[in-house]
């Protein structure tokens, strides 16, 4: 049973990036943690049993207590291991880190996942509402190198997923999303944050996750054409 | 930096704008509110929340904070008195999760209800009614989700106090069926009976009209009715 005693859970998906950034924030956390792989689309009793509002991935389980959304859990790691903090300790600078990642999950991940799924004329329009809102998502950066300043924190984790899957979308979906012109700073802190040993030894591995794409993007289209 | 002056932006019937109000007056702390008037944006708005465009935006001295619940979060973070989130990182983020929820699976839809019209207003009030359900679970036996006291919680959905009743009758949708919701019930009563709850609403005659002319006008545009029929597809 997960979560005995004062063990900590996760459970998640191979290819899903929520997983993915709560597995980025015990990594920083030095968390000592069992990984359960859900076998999606089928949902196990377990994740039932632990998220029945939502019913989704990950979900932590520390001390028997179940959470989930993804956000709410990096919080949660970041209160209860306080060594390597990620949010950082001014209330001003927390409250952006905040409103950042937020936008990034309204503004920038739906824009992705419609330029992704549409064609023709939504897809183009969905694709430039991404590359702008990548752009306002830069202006966050200030000049530094991570947006946690010299180490990475917790906004590097919400959003530094989307350089990975936005790269794969667009090679796949055939159509632009990271514009290296338009979002110079951008391209470069997704290039360095994808390169540091500790965020990259957890990345899906690239190939499988390429044909996953493939695969998901197959299916879209063929929903689109019915 | 707790000395610095505060303003908030807001608009008179904002949900948004008034977990602000209680959250800063819970804690004592005085500000200057100005009104916004969000059909014809003030040069001050577009200037502080260029990305949204929207209320509440709070200003503390030349800081600005926008999203009502990063700004009660600020607030909670910076005037220590009177604690909003809970201490435990636990209940914390049970809060924040609860909050969450609320804000995407009953206001977004209670909203979106209100400005429909048939199937699609069946549906809303239909997933409404869900979300409260799972609402009900989690203040059973509580006299405020902060416990004895208001908390976070408390003031992410004190909408559901005011604002739905309101949404209710402009929609003609049953929600909170106080025979079925018991313990929700208890807790908007108790929510409003609050001081400063109490104390800060807007007036009630003045929302209902205000609802019913903007959802009519919002059902007239095809981009609402697009994300209507996105979210509600009975």
């Amino acid at each position: 049973m997960a979560g005995n005693g004062d063990g900590v859970t996760l459970l998640g998906y191979w290819a899903s990036p929520y997983a993915l950034r709560v597995k980025w924030a015990l990594k920083i956390k030095e968390v000592q943690y069992e990984y359960m792989e859900e076998h999606l689309p089928d949902k196990s009793p377990m994740l039932l049993q632990y998220n029945p509002v939502h019913k989704k991935i990950p979900v932590l389980v520390h001390k028997g207590k179940p959470l989930a959304e993804s956000l709410v859990i990096i919080e949660y790691i970041d209160e209860v291991w306080k060594h390597n903090p990620l949010l950082p300790q001014d209330p001003y600078h927390r409250a952006k880190a905040r409103f950042w990642a937020k936008f990034a999950d309204e503004k920038c991940v739906p824009a992705m996942f419609r330029a992704f799924s549409k064609v023709g004329e939504e897809q183009a329009q969905a694709a430039e509402e991404l590359r702008e809102n990548l752009k306002t998502l830069e202006s966050a950066l200030e000049g530094k190198q991570y947006f946690g300043g010299e180490t990475i924190g917790f906004l590097d984790i919400a959003v530094g997923w989307i350089g990975c899957w936005a790269r794969m979308n667009e090679e796949v979906a055939g159509v632009n999303m990271i514009d290296a012109e338009m979002i110079p700073l951008l391209s470069v802190w997704f290039q360095k944050f994808l390169e540091l040993p500790i965020i990259k030894e957890c990345l899906p591995p690239q190939d499988k996750l390429l044909e996953h794409t493939k695969e998901f993007h197959k299916m879209l289209m063929m929903a689109t054409l019915t | 930096m707790a000395e610095q002056k505060v303003k908030l932006l807001g608009f008179w019937v904002s949900p948004f704008a008034y977990r602000v109000i209680w959250a800063l007056k819970l804690k004592g702390v005085d500000f200057e509110y100005i009104e916004e008037d969000i059909f014809n944006k003030s040069p001050l708005l577009l200037q502080l929340n260029p990305i949204h465009k929207k209320v509440p935006v709070l200003i503390h001295g030349d800081r600005v904070i926008c999203e009502s619940y990063v700004i009660v979060q600020y607030i909670d973070e910076t005037w220590p008195q009177c604690p909003l989130l809970p201490q435990h990182p636990y209940e914390r983020a049970m809060a924040r999760f609860w909050a969450d929820f609320a804000e995407a699976k009953l206001l977004n839809i209670a909203w979106l209800g209100l400005c429909a019209r048939g199937a699609e207003r069946e549906k809303a009030a239909k997933l409404a009614i869900e979300a409260v359900e799972k609402i009900e679970e989690v203040v059973k036996g509580k006299k405020l989700f902060g416990g004895e006291s208001i908390g976070y919680l408390d003031i992410c959905l004190g909408w559901i106090s005011y604002w739905l009743p309101v949404w209710e009758e402009v929609g003609s949708m049953q929600i909170i069926d106080p025979i079925k919701f018991p313990a929700t019930s208890s807790w908007m009563n108790t929510l409003l009976h609050h001081p400063v709850i109490g104390d800060n609403l807007p007036a009630r005659d003045a929302m209902i009209e205000y609802f019913k002319k903007r959802s009519k006008d919002l059902y007239e545009l095809d981009w609402f009715k697009d994300i209507i029929r996105l979210h509600l597809h009975p």
